[in-house]
C-alpha cells in the first residue's frame, strides 16, 4: 500500500468513528437561507451539541485546516492528503464542521503575508473556530472600483486610529473581528491602501444589518468614528495592503468556486421538475423545461470537469492556470440558471414567501433562489471578473 | 399594424401616468406589503381608480362603463405596472371579459354595473396546480336537479381572498386533460361551501387558495353553455394574457428606466459605469427587447378589439415575450446595481419578485411557445 493509501484508510477509519450521525448527508448550503450551519466564533451558539463535536474533534484533527501546519493549528497534510481527506469526507457526506472567512480568506493571507506574532495569535483560533472573521472591503462609494476606498487610518505615534464606513460586510453583526482595507497615503490611489486586523468589539464600530431582497439580514453597513487600534495588527507594509487586498480576493473566489454556491443542498432539480410539472414515461413531462434542465446540468458537468482538470493542472505545473478565473463567473452563473430552473418548475408554489400556503422546501427554493441573485456580485462582480479574463488572460487591452 | 392612439385613449393614458406617479408611486406598494395586509391592495386607492372609470373600460357604456376596449385598458395597465400597483384592475377586467364573452343579459344586468363602480370585485379561477394548465382541470360540478353542486380545489387565484364574484372552470363532463366537459360558473364570493385561504407570496399580493366543498349553485349560475366552455376560458384566458402582458410591459419598461438612470449617475473607475461598454451593450439589447415587446402586445390588445382572428396567437406571443422580457430585465436590473440591487430597501427586489409570479400566470413562455407551435400548425 502507498502512504497516500495507508493515509486514506487511516482517514475514512478516523472520519467514522468520529463524524456524528446526525452531521452526515446532505450537506447545508452556506448561501441557503435559513440553512444550518456553524460559523464559530465567541458568540457561537450551537442548536445540535454535535455540530459542536464535530467541529471540537475535527479542529483536535487539525482538519478544519488540513494543510496549515501543526504549529498554527492545521493539519500539515500534502496537497495530495488534502485531497484525498476531502474525498473521504464526501464519501460519508460528512458536513463541514466550520464555515469561516477566517479559514477561506484571512488565513491563507496572513500565512502568506503576516509575521510570526500574527499567525500565532490569529490562525489557531481560526482553525479551532474561536473567533469569526468579516470582511471590510466595500465601501459606498468603493465596489468595483475597489481602490478608491477612503476609510482613514491615521497614525496616531503609539495606535492607529480609523475612521470612516465599509458596507456590505457579510455578518459584520456577528463577527469578532475584521479584516479591513483602510486608506494610509491620500496622495495614492493603490499605493496609499494598508491592510489591518482589529477587534470589532473595539469602541467606535458599530454594525447596522441591512435586509437583502431575501428576507435575511446578513450583511451589515459598517461605522467606524476613531477607532483605535494596536501598530502590531497591521499585515504586511505599510501602504502595502492592495497586494494581500487581491491575493485575498484570489482565494475567496477559489474558495465560492469550489462550493461555495451550493449546487445541489439535497433537493435536485430534475426530480422537482417532474414532481411539479409532471412526469411521462419516466421524464419530465414538458419538453421545453426537459431540455432547459439537461442543458443546466450538461454544463454543470463540464464545470466540474472543468474544476477538475484545473486542479490537476495546477498540480502538474505547481501553479495555478490562468483558466482559474473563469471559475468564480461560471460558478455564479451555474448556481443562479440552477435556482431559476427551481423556481419555474415549482410553478407557483415555488414563488411561496411564508405561512403555510407553502412546505418548506418551497419558501427555502424561494429565498435561495433570492439570495442567488448576489452570487454575481459578491466577491467582485461577473463584469469585473470578465474584464479580468479579457484583459489578464486574453491581452485585450482598454483602448486609450 | 396596430392602429394609432385616439384623444380619448391618449388623455385617458396621461391622466393614468399622472395618477399613479402622484398616488401610487413604489412607495405606496411597499408601504402595503410592510404594513402585513392580507388583501393585497390598498382599498383607497382602488376606489380612486374606479371613480376614474378604469375599472369600466370593457363594460358598455348602458352598464356603467366606457366601452372603450383593450387597448385602453392596456394603456393604462402599463402605467399601473410601472409602479407596481397593487389593485384588482386585471382580476375585474377578466371577470367583466367572462361576461362580455358568454354572460346572458341577466348576468350581465347583475353583475357588469357593480363591477364598473368598483362594488364589486371579480376574478377568474382556472388553475387548480402549481402550473398554468386548462384543460387539466378537474374542480367538480355535479348536476343536482336545476342547478350543480362543485367540489375541488382552486389554487393562487388572483384577489381570490377578496374577490366578490369568481368565474369558476369546472368539469361537467369528461375527465382531467379534456377540453370537453369544462363549464364555467358564476359564483359568489360568500357563497356557502367556499373557503378562502390568502397565500403570503413572494411578490406580496392578494393571491389565495380556494376549496369547494358542496357549493350549491342554481343553473342560471353558468356562464356560457355548459358542457363546453373551454373555447369561452381560453378565450378569457387570452384576453387576461394580453392585459396581463400589457402591465408586465410597463413594469418591465420602468425596471429598464431605473436601471438607466442608475447607469448614468453611478460613478466607478472615475467615471459612469453606464460609459463601460460591456453595460452598453446589455441595455442597448433590453431596448431592442423591450420595442419589440411593445409592438407584440400593442398588436395583440388592437387585434381583441378589431377581432381579428389569429388572436389567440397574438396573445400566446405577447404573453411569451413580456415574460422573457422582464425576465432579463428584472436579473440586469440587480445585477447593474450591484450591492446596492440586493437589498430589500431597493426597489429592484420588488420588481424581480412581481415579475417571476407575472410570468407564471396564465402561462409562462415555455407554455406559450408550445401552444404558439399548436396554434400555428407546427
Ligand atoms: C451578498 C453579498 C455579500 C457581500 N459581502 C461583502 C463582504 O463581506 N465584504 C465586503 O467588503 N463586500 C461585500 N460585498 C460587496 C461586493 O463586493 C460589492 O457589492 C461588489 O464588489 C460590487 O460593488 P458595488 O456594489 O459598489 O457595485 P458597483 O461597483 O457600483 O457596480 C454596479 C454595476 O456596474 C458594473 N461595473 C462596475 N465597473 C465596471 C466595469 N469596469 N466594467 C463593466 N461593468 C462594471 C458592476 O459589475 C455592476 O453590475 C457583498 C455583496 C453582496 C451582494
Amino acid at each position: 500500500m502507498s502512504d497516500l493509501e495507508i493515509f486514506r484508510a487511516e482517514a475514512r477509519a478516523w472520519l467514522e468513528a468520529n463524524c456524528p450521525p446526525s452531521m452526515r448527508g446532505d450537506a447545508p448550503n452556506a448561501a441557503d437561507e435559513g440553512a444550518e450551519v456553524v460559523w464559530g466564533g465567541r458568540r457561537a451558539t450551537y442548536e445540535n451539541p454535535e455540530a459542536e463535536l464535530w467541529l471540537d474533534r475535527m479542529a483536535g484533527r487539525g482538519w478544519t485546516a488540513p494543510t496549515w501546519p501543526k504549529q498554527y493549528g492545521g493539519g500539515e497534510l500534502s496537497a495530495d492528503e488534502a485531497r484525498v481527506l476531502s474525498q473521504e469526507i464526501a464519501r460519508i457526506k460528512a458536513r463541514p464542521p466550520l464555515f469561516s472567512f477566517g479559514l477561506w480568506m484571512l488565513g491563507p493571507v496572513l500565512l502568506e503575508y503576516g509575521n510570526e506574532a500574527q499567525k500565532r495569535e490569529h490562525l489557531p483560533k481560526i482553525a479551532r473556530g474561536e473567533i469569526r472573521w468579516c470582511q471590510g472591503y466595500s465601501e459606498p462609494g468603493a465596489g468595483s472600483d475597489l481602490a478608491s476606498l477612503r476609510t482613514r487610518c491615521e497614525d496616531k505615534g503609539d495606535h492607529f486610529l480609523i475612521n470612516g464606513q465599509k458596507i456590505w460586510t457579510s455578518y459584520a453583526d456577528q463577527a469578532d473581528w475584521i479584516f479591513c482595507l483602510v486608506r494610509t497615503d491620500t496622495t495614492k490611489k493603490h499605493e496609499g491602501i494598508s491592510f489591518i486586523l482589529f477587534d470589532m468589539a473595539s469602541p467606535g464600530v458599530e454594525a447596522r444589518p441591512i435586509k437583502l431582497i431575501s428576507g435575511s439580514s446578513p450583511f451589515c453597513e459598517t461605522f467606524f468614528t476613531d477607532v483605535k487600534v494596536p501598530k502590531e495588527n497591521l499585515v504586511g507594509r505599510l501602504n502595502g495592503g492592495w497586494d494581500i487586498a487581491k491575493r485575498l480576493l484570489q482565494y475567496e473566489r477559489q474558495n465560492i468556486s469550489s462550493g461555495g454556491f451550493g449546487g445541489g443542498a439535497g433537493v435536485e432539480l430534475e426530480e422537482v421538475a417532474k414532481r411539479y410539472a409532471g412526469e411521462a414515461a419516466g421524464r419530465i413531462a414538458d419538453p421545453d423545461l426537459r431540455v432547459r434542465v439537461a442543458a443546466h446540468r450538461m454544463e454543470a458537468r463540464a464545470f466540474a470537469l472543468t474544476v477538475r482538470r484545473l486542479e490537476e493542472d495546477a498540480k502538474a505545473k505547481k501553479g495555478p492556470s490562468p483558466a482559474v478565473s473563469i471559475i468564480k463567473y461560471e460558478a455564479a452563473k451555474l448556481n443562479q440558471d440552477r435556482c431559476e430552473l427551481m423556481i419555474e418548475a415549482m410553478g407557483l408554489r415555488g414563488l411561496g414567501w411564508e405561512g403555510d400556503g407553502f412546505a418548506p422546501a418551497e419558501i427555502s427554493a424561494t429565498r435561495s433562489w433570492l439570495r442567488s441573485k448576489g452570487n454575481s456580485i459578491e466577491g467582485g462582480t461577473s463584469e469585473v471578473n470578465l474584464n479580468v479574463v479579457a484583459k489578464r488572460v486574453l491581452g485585450l487591452l482598454d483602448h486609450q | 399594424m396596430t392602429s394609432a392612439l385616439n384623444e380619448e385613449q391618449i388623455l385617458l393614458r396621461d391622466s393614468a401616468r399622472d395618477w399613479v406617479r402622484e398616488k401610487s408611486p413604489v412607495s405606496a406598494f411597499r408601504k402595503l406589503r410592510d404594513s402585513g395586509d392580507v388583501d393585497g391592495f390598498e382599498r383607497a386607492a382602488w376606489r380612486e381608480m374606479c371613480e376614474l372609470g378604469w375599472s369600466g373600460i370593457l363594460i358598455p357604456e348602458e352598464f356603467g362603463g366606457s366601452g372603450l376596449g383593450y387597448r385602453t385598458l392596456g394603456l393604462v395597465l402599463e402605467e399601473t405596472g410601472r409602479t407596481l400597483t397593487a389593485s384588482p384592475l386585471l382580476s375585474n377586467a377578466i371577470a367583466a371579459t367572462g361576461l362580455l364573452l358568454g354572460g346572458n343579459a341577466e348576468q350581465r344586468q347583475h353583475w357588469w354595473p357593480k363591477l364598473a363602480d368598483g362594488s364589486a370585485i371579480g376574478t377568474l379561477a382556472a388553475d387548480e396546480g402549481a402550473h398554468h394548465a386548462p384543460e387539466r382541470i378537474a374542480l367538480a360540478a355535479a348536476k343536482t336537479g336545476s342547478g350543480y353542486t362543485l367540489n375541488g380545489e382552486k389554487r393562487f387565484v388572483p384577489e381570490g381572498g377578496t374577490a366578490d364574484l369568481i368565474v369558476v372552470a369546472a368539469r361537467t363532463g369528461g375527465s382531467a386533460g379534456d377540453e370537453h366537459g369544462l363549464t364555467l360558473f358564476l359564483v359568489e364570493g360568500n357563497a356557502s361551501g367556499l373557503s378562502r385561504r390568502p397565500l403570503k407570496t413572494v411578490d406580496s399580493r392578494g393571491a389565495a387558495d380556494l376549496a369547494f366543498r358542496n357549493v350549491e349553485l342554481p343553473g342560471s349560475a353558468v356562464l356560457g353553455s355548459a358542457g363546453d366552455g373551454f373555447a369561452l376560458l381560453d378565450g378569457i384566458l387570452d384576453r387576461a394574457r394580453a392585459c396581463l402582458a400589457a402591465e408586465m410591459l410597463g413594469a418591465a419598461t420602468q425596471s429598464f428606466e431605473t436601471t438607466l438612470d442608475y447607469l448614468k449617475s453611478r460613478v466607478q473607475f472615475g467615471q459612469a459605469i453606464g460609459t463601460f461598454q460591456a453595460l452598453q451593450h446589455r441595455a442597448a439589447k433590453m431596448y431592442t427587447d423591450l420595442e419589440l415587446t411593445r409592438s407584440c402586445v400593442e398588436a395583440a390588445l388592437d387585434g381583441l378589439d378589431r377581432n381579428v382572428n389569429d388572436v389567440p396567437a397574438l396573445c400566446s406571443l405577447a404573453k411569451a415575450r413580456a415574460g422573457e422580457l422582464w425576465h432579463l430585465v428584472s436579473n440586469e436590473m440587480v445585477q447593474m446595481h450591484g450591492g446596492i440591487g440586493m437589498t430589500d430597501a431597493h426597489d429592484a427586489g420588488l420588481y424581480l419578485k412581481r415579475a417571476r409570479v407575472a410570468e407564471a400566470l396564465y402561462g409562462n413562455a415555455a407554455f406559450h411557445r408550445d401552444r404558439y407551435a399548436t396554434l400555428m400548425g407546427y
